[in-house]
């Protein structure tokens, strides 16, 4: 049963190589939406540090939405989603694997990229590791949300924009706590906390998401 | 859409659904394949419920959709080898005359090719029962051979096949199931009823 999950996995990853625009695609709309806001907002360099972890926790928030859409959506309309659910995997693992290379292939990549555009934003070096520490839980928690949002519009008419709908406002828990430990690292305050509760946070949805995930592809398949 | 199915399959049967377009040979395949559930009625494999665990019920399915559910990126090796758990890929292959082509990527498949490719999955899964829905569909005269070899191998070692079909298979001495596609009425509140006993 691991060997299965590993292997969805593994050809979700060759698929993402293969496809590499659709990889890069939510990077690089990260980046170039992070960059945005100082031209924008103008060049005030106290004003873009303030506002850097807040810019960046929305940019990497609406990057990670963009191969959603697609995560599902390719295997139903090539009937690999029939299959998927013959492997005798339950759904919810099926769904958890494709989550779990989403995150590979979306999350992973906005997390590194996350470093640059907070250099560029101004943002101080010492509150780097805590951005990071924040984005780690936070993308996960994106693609746990995002893959459950994306399962459950399978086969609805224009789901496109449905999903969106569904996932912003539950991740803004996330958008808040993960912003707001920045913010605290960058003032002196005690950060902790926060990364604690976006932790929570993640220990909630890694069970529960993937178990409606499961639900939604199986209703989507009959 | 159905109503008052009812059959049964020992080791080594084969069975024919016919019927008009629209009759419910497809979606019969579907909930046989624990994919779609029943409005009622039930289907046992030795007895127990496929419908009260769906996944351990997959895996003495395979199951042949309409669509080959190829990722036209990945090589045919690539596409097969999540369905193989490790057994090997090449008996499959060389049964639809794939073996040359392991290495190309699926777009440039034809469509004989594609659905070559599928049934070689097919024969992979090593599943005891093979849900085929229009197996035959786009092959070439050769291919239905070899398709009719893979299924005499297939119900010699003890293997069921349920297959739809419009044109003659190559499906020796095999039952035969005529859905007389129901009426609209029927169809609104029809209800499914299916008492499988595959010993």
């Amino acid at each position: 049963m691991i060997a299965i999950f590993w292997a969805i996995v593994a050809r979700d990853l060759r698929l993402a190589l293969r496809h590499g625009a659709d990889t890069l695609g939510a990077v690089l709309f990260f980046i170039l939406a992070g960059a945005l806001f100082p031209l924008a907002l103008g060049p005030s360099p106290e004003l873009l540090r303030r506002m850097a972890p807040g810019v960046i926790w929305v940019c990497a928030l609406l990057a990670a939405l963009l191969p959603l859409d697609r995560l599902f959506g390719a295997e139903l309309e090539d009937g690999s989603l029939d299959q998927l659910l013959l492997l005798g995997l339950p759904p919810s693992l099926v769904a958890l694997a494709k989550i779990t290379a989403h995150w590979l292939t979306t999350g992973l990549p906005l997390l590194i990229a996350a470093m640059p555009l907070a250099i560029m934003l101004g943002l101080p070096f010492a509150t780097l590791p805590v951005l990071l520490a924040g984005l780690l839980p936070g993308t996960l928690i994106l693609s746990l949300l995002g893959g459950m949002a994306a399962a459950i519009v399978l086969g609805a008419r224009r789901g496109g924009v449905l999903l969106p709908l569904l996932v912003l406002p539950l991740a803004t828990p996330g958008l808040i706590f993960g912003a707001a430990a920045v913010d605290a690292a960058r003032t002196g305050l005690p950060f902790a906390p926060d990364l604690e509760l976006l932790l929570a946070f993640f220990a909630g949805a890694l069970p529960l998401a993937p178990l409606a995930a499961g639900a939604g592809l199986r209703a989507a398949a009959e | 859409m159905l109503d008052g199915v009812s059959l049964a399959m020992d080791a080594g049967d084969a069975m024919l659904l016919t019927g008009p377009n629209g009759a419910g040979k497809s979606t019969l395949l579907r909930v046989l394949a624990g994919l779609r559930k029943p409005d009622s009625g039930r289907i046992l494999w030795h007895g127990a419920d496929a419908f009260e665990d769906r996944s351990m019920h997959a895996r003495h399915i395979a199951y042949l959709g309409h669509q080959e559910a190829l990722k036209p990126g990945l090589t045919l090796t690539e596409n097969l080898s999540l369905f193989a758990r490790g057994r090997p890929l090449a008996p499959a292959l060389e049964a639809f005359e794939l073996l040359e082509l392991r290495e190309l990527p699926a777009r440039l498949l034809s469509a004989g090719q594609k659905r070559r490719a599928a049934l070689a999955r097919i024969v992979l899964a090593d599943a005891a029962l093979w849900l085929l829905d229009e197996p035959s569909l786009g092959l070439d005269a050769r291919a239905v051979e070899r398709l009719g070899e893979a299924l005499a191998l297939h119900r010699r070692t003890g293997g069921m096949v349920i297959a739809t079909t419009h044109v003659p298979l190559p499906l020796p001495e095999a039952g035969a199931l005529a859905l007389p596609g129901a009426p609209l009425e029927a169809a609104i509140d029809g209800a499914w009823g299916a008492a499988g006993a595959w010993a």
